[in-house]
C-alpha cells in the first residue's frame, strides 16, 4: 500500500557563485511564486537585481551579501507543493545546512559547469547523505559558459560517481542547465538535445518519494496524554513516526515492556481505520496501563533497540567543543534525559570523506562518531531506518542552546 | 493511503502545539480574529479535544480594529467554550507605558509590542502562539517555528537554536519565553484551502462588501474615527475585501468582488501581490521594518 504525497520538501546548498540564487530566483519565478511587488523588492539601492535578496531576509546577510540561516521558500505547481529551504554553502555554516536538511526528502547539489566536482561538492553530498536525504539531483550550472558541452556534464557525472559508492542516497539525478538562461529549469533546453533527461522542476514533481517513509515498522511516540474533565476519555497522542496504526492491532509500550490492544485511534474528525507517518493521532488502550509522554507503542515483533548506551553521528554545533566526559540534556523523539560523552570514536572530515580516529574534541561544525551513556533507557532505531526514532539533539543545560543533532548508527 | 499537502502541514502544526504543551508550563494563543488564528484554533481543537485547550487564549486589542472582527473573536470563543484575555494598548496608554502617535499617519501597530509583553509578563506565561507564516515577509522566512525570545522579549536573529527533524528545544530560564508558529510552512492560499475544507466562520471583512474608503500611498484605507484625512484624500465608496486583519489605521483594502469562500481562493490563487506588499502600511517603513519590530518583542 504506497503512500503517496503532494508535498515536496527539498534543500539546496550553494554559494553565490555557483549561482544558487539565480536558481533558486528561476524556479520561482517560472513557477510564478515571486510576486510583482518581491520583485520590485530585489533590486537594492543602486537599482540592479539583486536574486540573494529572495532568501537574504536578514539585515545582516544583506549587508554582508552571505547567507548565514536556513531560508525557507514556498512554491506550488499543478502537481505538488514545495518547501524550499535554502541553506548556506560554507563550511563555517554547516550547522545551518544540518539544519535545513534535517526534514528534506530531496537535495540539490549545485556544481558550476566550469569547475566540475569540487572540494564544496563532495562536502554538500555528504551532509545530504548523513543526513539521510534519499534524493539528491546534481545541478550541473552554467552549461551555457561551456557552450552546453556534453563533454563538461559527462565529467562531472564520472567525478562524481567516483565518490557515489560512499555515499547511502537512494538515487542520484544529474541535469545540465543554465539558471540564468532557463535551460532544463522548467523548460527543457534546446541547446542539449543530447541530455535524455526532464528538466529540473519536472523532476522534483514526479521523483517517487513514497517509498521513503518506513511503513513496515510501528513506531508511535507517546507525545502527550489526553484526558476530558469528566475522566471519561484517557488518549495517547502523538505523530505516527513509522509503520501502520489500526484498530484492533497487539501493541507492545516501553520501556515498561507492557502488551495490549489498541482500542481505537482517534482523530477529530472521528476513528480511523489506520493510521501511519506522519500523521497526527491520538490513540487509546483496551488496559489501564501507566503510559506516559516518551514512551515508545510498538508491535511486540519489531521492537526497536532499548538501551542505555548508543553510537551516532553528532554535528557540533556550539563554540564550546564537545569532549568525553562532557554532560548535555538529550531530546530524544518525545523523550527528554541526560547524556554524558563516553568517548569520540572518531571525526569525519567531510571533504575527503574519511574518518580520523580518536579526536580530542569537536568543534564547532565538525562531525564525529560520539558514543553517549543516557540518564534513561531511550527507544531507538538506527537513523538509516527511521529519522523520526534515530535522531536526537543535545542542549546545554547552563545555556539551553541546542548544541549537538545526533544521528544513531547502533546501541 | 495518501495525505494531501495541507493534511500533511496540519499534522505538522498539531504535533508542533502538543510539544508546546507538553514541555511549557503556561502557554497562551495569541488570538485575534483573522484568518491565520483562527485556524489556529481549529487545529487546537484537532490537538486537544475531547479536553480542553491547555491554554487561554489572548487578544492584543489596539482599541482601532474593525468591530465586525471584534464581534466574531467574542462570538468564536464563546462557541469554542475556551478563555480570552484582552490585553488593551488603550490601557498601556492610559497607564503611561506608551505614548500615543500623533498626526494623520498615526498608529497603534507598534505600541502592541508593549502591551504583548507587560501581558506575558503579567501572566507568566512561558510561550505564546503565533499565526506568523514565513512566507508572509523575509525576515520571518528565517525564523524557527520555535522561537526564543530573551527576558527583553526580544528575537536574535543571529543566535537562533538550529532547529532538526521534528525536534523542537523549549528550554528557557525565568523570565524568558517562546513564540511557537505552528503555520510556518503555511502559505497565504494554504490557510485560504484549508478554511474552505473545514469550512470556517471568518470575520465578514473578509469577503467582499460596499464600504466607505479614502486612497492613500496607493492603498484603499477605510473611513473610520482612527484616522485624520490629508490634504486632497476625498472618501468614496467602493467594493472592497480584506486580506489581512490589523488595525483600521494601517490595514488596506482591496478592490474585490468576493463574495464566497471559493471566490477568496480563486483570487488568492491568482494574485500577482503579497498580502503585506498590498495591504500593509507597517510593513512599509522601511527595508527591515518586520525584523526590526521582532527585534524589539512583537509579534
Amino acid at each position: 500500500m504506497p503512500v503517496t504525497s503532494d508535498l515536496l520538501r527539498l534543500a539546496t546548498a550553494g554559494s553565490v557563485d555557483d549561482g544558487k540564487s539565480t536558481l533558486i530566483g528561476r524556479l520561482l519565478h517560472d513557477a510564478k511564486a515571486i510576486l510583482a511587488d518581491q520583485f520590485d523588492d530585489l533590486r537594492g539601492r543602486d537599482g540592479e537585481l539583486d536574486l540573494s535578496r529572495l532568501t537574504d531576509g536578514l539585515r545582516a546577510e544583506r549587508e554582508q551579501g552571505i547567507t548565514i540561516d536556513v531560508a525557507y521558500r514556498y512554491f506550488a505547481t499543478p502537481r505538488r507543493s514545495f518547501i524550499l529551504a535554502d541553506t548556506p554553502g560554507h563550511v563555517q555554516y554547516t550547522r545551518n545546512m544540518v539544519t535545513g536538511a534535517s526534514t528534506a526528502d530531496l537535495a540539490i547539489v549545485l556544481v558550476d559547469a566550469r569547475s566540475g566536482v569540487v572540494e564544496q561538492t563532495r562536502r554538500h553530498a555528504f551532509i545530504a547523505s548523513l543526513l539521510g536525504i534519499p534524493h539528491l539531483v546534481v545541478a550541473v550550472n552554467k552549461m551555457d559558459l561551456v557552450d552546453y558541452s556534453e563533454e563538461a556534464f559527462d565529467a562531472v557525472v564520472r567525478d562524481f560517481s567516483g565518490f557515489r559508492s560512499q555515499l547511502a542516497v537512494r538515487d542520484t539525478a544529474f541535469v545540465p542547465l543554465s539558471a540564468l538562461r532557463g535551460d532544463n529549469v522548467v523548460e527543457p533546453s534546446e541547446a542539449m538535445p543530447w541530455y535524455g533527461g526532464v528538466p529540473l522542476l519536472e523532476y522534483l514533481e514526479t521523483v517517487e518519494i513514497e517509498a521513503d517513509r518506513n511503513l513496515d515498522e510501528l513506531r508511535f511516540p507517546v507525545q502527550y496524554v489526553i484526558r476530558d474533565g469528566s475522566g471519561d476519555y484517557r488518549g495517547y497522542a502523538g505523530q505516527v513516526a513509522g509503520g501502520l496504526l489500526r484498530p484492533g492491532d497487539e501493541v507492545l509500550v516501553l520501556p515498561s515492556e507492557r502488551v495490549t490492544t489498541v482500542a481505537s485511534v482517534d482523530s477529530y474528525e472521528g476513528p480511523l481505520d489506520v493510521a501511519f507517518p506522519p500523521m497526527s493521532v491520538t490513540v487509546r488502550l483496551t488496559d489501564e496501563l501507566d503510559v506516559s509522554r516518551g514512551d515508545l507503542i510498538c508491535r511486540p515483533g519489531d521492537r526497536p533497540a532499548l538501551a542505555r548506551d548508543l553510537v551516532a553521528d553528532v554535528c557540533w554545533m556550539a563554540d564550546a567543543p564537545l569532549r568525553p566526559g562532557g554532560r548535555y540534556a538529550i531530546k530524544h523523539a518525545t523523550h527528554s534525559a541526560r547524556a554524558i560523552v563516553e568517548s569520540i570514536d572518531g571525526r569525519l572530515d567531510v571533504t575527503s570523506l574519511e574518518r580520523e580516529p580518536g579526536p580530542a574534541e569537536l568543534a564547532l561544525n565538525d562531525i564525529g562518531r560520539v558514543r553517549l551513556r543516557t540518564s534513561k533507557p531511550l527507544a531507538f532505531d538506527p537513523y538509516a531506518r527511521n529519522r523520526f526514532t534515530g535522531s536526537f539533539i543535545l542542549i546545554d543545560e547552563a545555556t539551553n542552546d541546542t548544541v549537538g543533532a545526533g544521528m544513531i548508527t547502533a546501541p | 493511503m495518501k495525505l494531501t499537502h495541507l493534511q500533511i502541514l496540519e499534522a505538522e502544526a498539531i504535533h508542533v502545539m502538543r510539544e508546546v504543551a507538553a514541555e511549557l508550563e503556561r502557554p497562551v494563543l495569541l488570538f485575534s480574529g483573522g484568518k491565520d488564528s483562527i485556524v489556529l484554533l481549529r487545529l487546537a481543537e484537532k490537538a486537544f479535544r475531547p479536553a480542553r485547550f491547555p491554554f487561554p487564549l489572548m487578544h492584543v486589542d489596539t482599541g482601532h480594529n474593525f468591530p465586525e472582527v471584534i464581534a466574531f473573536r467574542d462570538r468564536r470563543v464563546a462557541e469554542l467554550g475556551e478563555r480570552l484575555i484582552v490585553a488593551s494598548v488603550q490601557d498601556s496608554i492610559d497607564a503611561g507605558r506608551v505614548v500615543e502617535e500623533t498626526g494623520p499617519r498615526a498608529s497603534r501597530n507598534r505600541l502592541q509590542t508593549t502591551t504583548l509583553l507587560d501581558a506575558i509578563a503579567e501572566h507568566g506565561f512561558d510561550a505564546a502562539f503565533g499565526g506568523a507564516r514565513r512566507d508572509e515577509e523575509r525576515a520571518r522566512a528565517k525564523e524557527r517555528i520555535m522561537s526564543f525570545r530573551d527576558d527583553f522579549g526580544g528575537w536574535d536573529p543571529k543566535a537562533q537554536r538550529p532547529e532538526l527533524w521534528n525536534i523542537y528545544n523549549g528550554r528557557i530560564r525565568k523570565g524568558e519565553h517562546v513564540r511557537v508558529f505552528p503555520l510556518s510552512n503555511w502559505t497565504e492560499l494554504d490557510v485560504w484551502e484549508y478554511i474552505e475544507a473545514e469550512d470556517l466562520e471568518v470575520p465578514s471583512i473578509y469577503f467582499a462588501h460596499e464600504r466607505e474608503v479614502f486612497r492613500r500611498d496607493g492603498m484603499l484605507y477605510a473611513v473610520s474615527p482612527h484616522v485624520q484625512f490629508i490634504d486632497g484624500e476625498q472618501a468614496f465608496l467602493e467594493s472592497v475585501r480584506y486580506r489581512t486583519v490589523g488595525d483600521m489605521s494601517c490595514t488596506g483594502a482591496v478592490a474585490s468582488t468576493a463574495l464566497a469562500l471559493s471566490d477568496v481562493v480563486a483570487e488568492i490563487a491568482a494574485t500577482t501581490i503579497t498580502e503585506r506588499g498590498e495591504t500593509r502600511a507597517d510593513d512599509k517603513v522601511s527595508e527591515a521594518a518586520m525584523e526590526d519590530r521582532k527585534v524589539a518583542g512583537y509579534f
